[in-house]
């Protein structure tokens, strides 16, 4: 589990069918904002399966200057994406 | 068609908002029933839409996606055999 607070990374890995890990965030480094709760992981989920176990959700937050690098707007702006558990590792 | 978002583009984005047609409104409650009677799941339709060729996706209306999504996976899970709803619309 992770904290409020935390800084993540999320996994860079390639993953063949159904995910909510969007590409522009692979290997991105953010900050866990909210911890959600926990839920069926569509990966499996997705394919019939029953989706256990369920996964810890969190609302992370990244620099959108780091996720786009051509990004023109302000400095301070943040993009706000709920990622699973299995996608992220302690940053560093 | 998976992983759309944040492809570069120089369109702009429509914001226009519409109102919802009889259909869609439909659509939107099958959804909802197919998901309550355990028939198929948000994942399972996520999955369906990612599964339409890319043309198709990108000429599909919001809940015109979904309405393929269902077709596929009901037609995958048995509920409707292939072709079933083109047959129906027919007779």
């Amino acid at each position: 589990m992770y904290q409020r607070g935390q800084e993540v990374r999320v996994a860079a890995r390639q993953h063949e069918g159904h995910h909510r890990t969007p590409a522009y965030l692979k290997g991105k480094q953010g900050t866990v904002t909210r911890v959600h709760a926990s839920f069926l992981n569509p990966e499996t989920h997705a394919y019939g399966k029953d989706g256990l176990p369920e996964q810890a959700l969190y609302l992370v937050s990244f620099a959108q200057s780091d996720v786009w690098p051509e990004y023109h707007g302000d400095a301070a702006d943040r993009l706000y994406v709920d990622v699973f558990e299995h996608w992220l590792g302690e940053a560093g | 068609m998976h992983d759309r978002g944040g492809w570069p583009t120089d369109a702009p984005i429509d914001r226009s908002e519409h109102e919802l047609a009889d259909w869609e409104v439909l659509m939107d409650s099958l959804v909802g029933a197919l998901g309550q009677e355990g028939v198929m799941n948000v994942d399972e339709l996520r999955r369906g839409i990612e599964g339409m060729p890319p043309n198709e996706y990108e000429t599909a209306a919001y809940y015109e996606r979904w309405l393929y999504s269902v077709e596929a996976i009901l037609t995958e899970k048995g509920v409707l055999a292939p072709g079933e709803l083109d047959a129906r619309l027919e007779t």
